[in-house]
């Protein structure tokens, strides 16, 4: 398969400036067919900016980028035609029905009538809406909604489908069936650019780039990604939590301490042997716990390890 | 008054409709003075209206809420005056200083003059921004301007602090700084209710309550709630190829759900053990292979999804074509 090396899209050192804020710094990434890239960072990284100069909505201020074969600023036109975009708000009518705006976004993109009524009952059904068509869009819930949004966004076959936060302040029900469907979309040959501020749901992409202040941090798969942090994590799970946090956060080899909940997270250099002196220390102090075991290290670990190894970004320090 | 001088908030049989909505069900539960007491559940669970409740905003329909010993339909007035409250859009001038922020704050909630260049002072070191009393508000990093709007939540000295989404889209190190502060304020012995529908967000309590549809589905500490899965245990299946093996899993009997995660399918079953050994063949006669399959920890998301009872539609199980 030619296309399988191809990528699907294409960033180049992308600038972008507002002001005084460099909102996008020389980001590159390349994102394959059949893949789900996610572009995951908190407010502020630059993934809506990425998204719309991606889409051929917003020029660049240096760099370039190719979508779906096309440059987007020689191109933009070529490129809208061949991708779909569905910013944070998706333009659905609310006072039309859920039939109506389809039918609204087949019209725009010139769908013949024939083709356009199984193509977007086989999307329906996949959204699990197909007993909704009548309702008005304004009824429905913010998951529906967005699955809504989605399936006008995919009504003209786009061969990469770009999501800015679509599932934020969705319910996890729906976000579960959102992410199911972006799935059976990959098996049709779409490439899917998704952004994300959730860090869990970094885990669901095949590939993601991690964003802050506009830069890349790292960029892998979920899981290799994880083979690179910098230490173990170790979690001492007590109700007296607070305690352990004070008396370990200096201990020789603790880089990080953390509650989280009822538990302390530790990031230390070697687990076996750091777990046999911690907990010596603990029992030194009388202080009691349930557990004092190694885990996985999360995104969120990974990202602030990360971050927390580099020279604070303006404004933060 | 509430009988226990260690309970911090108790609520019973709590109902409230609209009309014919009934937006909270029948809900009770008691939070000790020091936890870290947080409600998950998706937008338009009735989250926001038991904290209304709670705050002495709305009046209960039946049942009864105390509220640092006062009962919220009786005396709303002296429960507003012992509550602080910090929503996820934190209600900061972004053209006044930060000092500026906290004395109107200050004024706002009543603290006298006496007592609040020392509060502000206060509030500026606990808030880690010290040196930047006179920086303009809207100049600050998303971090800093969460933690001022904690600190002017908290001017007065309450008893309870309500958190509505007090973290969502900061970036990762700011968040743990500003639970840092929270786990600080519970040690000292005020009570926090944190308000989410952001799973990883819940995991900082130190008990949780999942709401849905106005009731609350289970409470516990998150390791309790990730400890029990009422219907069965997750599974990590890596397989190839993916889309076969998805496919294939769906329509086991053993399988309830199956979702994929990256290169990988979650899978929930309703025995461990069985599935284990029964998964494998099961696959490979579908033409796929699965190359690693063990018991994994449930997230929050996943104890909630099963919890809630709302299986994945059935659309989605459909034969394959």
């Amino acid at each position: 398969m030619a296309s399988a090396r191809n990528p699907a899209v294409i960033a180049a050192s992308l600038v972008k400036r507002f002001d005084k804020v460099t909102a996008v710094d020389r980001l590159s990434f390349e994102v394959y067919p059949g893949e789900i890239f996610g572009l995951v960072g908190p407010d502020g990284a630059g993934k809506t900016t990425t998204m719309r100069m991606l889409a051929g909505v917003m020029s660049p201020d240096a760099g370039s980028a190719r979508v779906a074969g096309f440059d987007i600023v020689q191109n933009s036109e070529a490129v809208k035609n061949h991708i779909s975009y569905m910013p944070q708000r998706f333009g659905l009518y609310e006072d039309l029905t859920v039939d109506e705006n389809i039918r609204f976004y087949a019209d725009l993109f010139g769908l013949a009538k024939a083709e356009r009524e199984a193509h977007a009952a086989r999307l329906l059904a996949a959204a699990g809406m197909s007993d909704f068509r009548a309702r008005l869009a304004g009824k429905l819930s913010g998951g529906m909604k967005q699955k809504l949004g989605l399936t006008c966004a995919l009504i003209h076959h786009p061969r990469v489908l770009l999501l800015d936060e679509p599932t934020t302040g969705v319910d996890p029900v729906s976000r579960r069936e959102f992410w199911q469907i972006l799935y059976s979309l990959l098996s049709e040959g779409v490439t899917i650019l998704i952004s994300t501020a959730y860090l869990d749901e970094a885990e669901r992409c095949t590939r993601l780039a991690m964003l802050l202040d506009g830069r890349v941090l790292m960029c892998d798969s979920p899981s290799a990604l994880k083979t690179r942090m910098p230490g173990t994590v170790v979690v001492v799970a007590s109700p007296r939590a607070r305690e352990i946090r004070l008396a370990l956060t200096h201990a020789e080899g603790v880089r990080s301490a953390v509650l989280i909940g009822n538990a302390v997270h530790l990031v230390v250099d070697d687990a076996v042997r750091r777990i046999s002196e911690l907990t010596r220390a603990l029992e030194a102090r009388a202080i009691p716990f349930e557990s004092m075991t190694m885990a996985e290290a999360t995104i969120e670990d990974l990202f602030i390890a990360q971050v927390q190894g580099q020279p604070p970004p303006a404004g933060l320090q | 008054m509430a009988c226990d001088e260690n309970l911090s908030v108790e609520v019973r049989d709590l109902v409230k409709r609209f009309g014919t909505f009934t937006a909270v069900d029948r809900v009770s539960f008691s939070v000790r003075r020091g936890e870290i007491m947080g409600f998950l559940g998706p937008n338009g669970a009735g989250k926001s209206t038991m904290i209304r409740i709670m705050c002495g905003l709305l009046r209960p329909t039946s049942g009864s809420a105390y509220v640092a010993g006062f009962d919220v339909a009786k005396d709303p007035e002296a429960v507003r005056q012992r509550i602080g409250y910090m929503s996820q859009k934190f209600s900061l001038y972004d053209d006044l200083t930060v000092s500026e922020n906290l004395h109107f704050f200050g004024g706002l909630y009543g603290v006298g003059r006496r007592l609040i260049e020392q509060r502000v002072a206060g509030a500026i070191a606990t808030a880690g921004l010290s040196g930047h009393q006179n920086d303009i508000t809207g100049t600050l990093a998303g971090g800093w301007k969460q933690r001022l709007a904690l600190g002017c939540a908290v001017l007065h000295q309450p008893a309870i602090v309500f958190l509505d989404e007090p973290t969502s889209g900061v970036d990762p190190v700011s968040r743990r700084s500003f639970w840092d502060l929270i786990h600080q304020m519970a040690a000292e012995g005020v009570t926090i209710f944190v308000s989410t529908h952001y799973m990883d967000e819940a995991e900082y309590c130190n008990h949780l309550a999942l709401i849905e549809r106005g009731r609350m589905v289970a409470s516990g500490t998150p390791s309790e709630l990730k400890h029990h899965l009422p219907q069965g245990a997750l599974l990590l299946a890596k397989c190839e190829p993916l889309g076969a093996a998805l496919a294939a899993l769906q329509f086991h009997p053993e399988v309830i759900e199956a979702a994929v995660f990256g290169n990988a399918i979650h899978l929930m079953v309703r025995d461990a053990a069985s599935a284990i050994a029964t998964l494998p063949e099961f696959v490979r006669s579908h033409g796929a292979n699965i190359s690693e399959l063990r018991e994994i920890s449930p997230t929050l998301e996943d104890v909630f999804v099963d919890l809630t009872g709302t299986r994945l539609r059935r659309t989605a199980k459909e034969a394959p074509s």
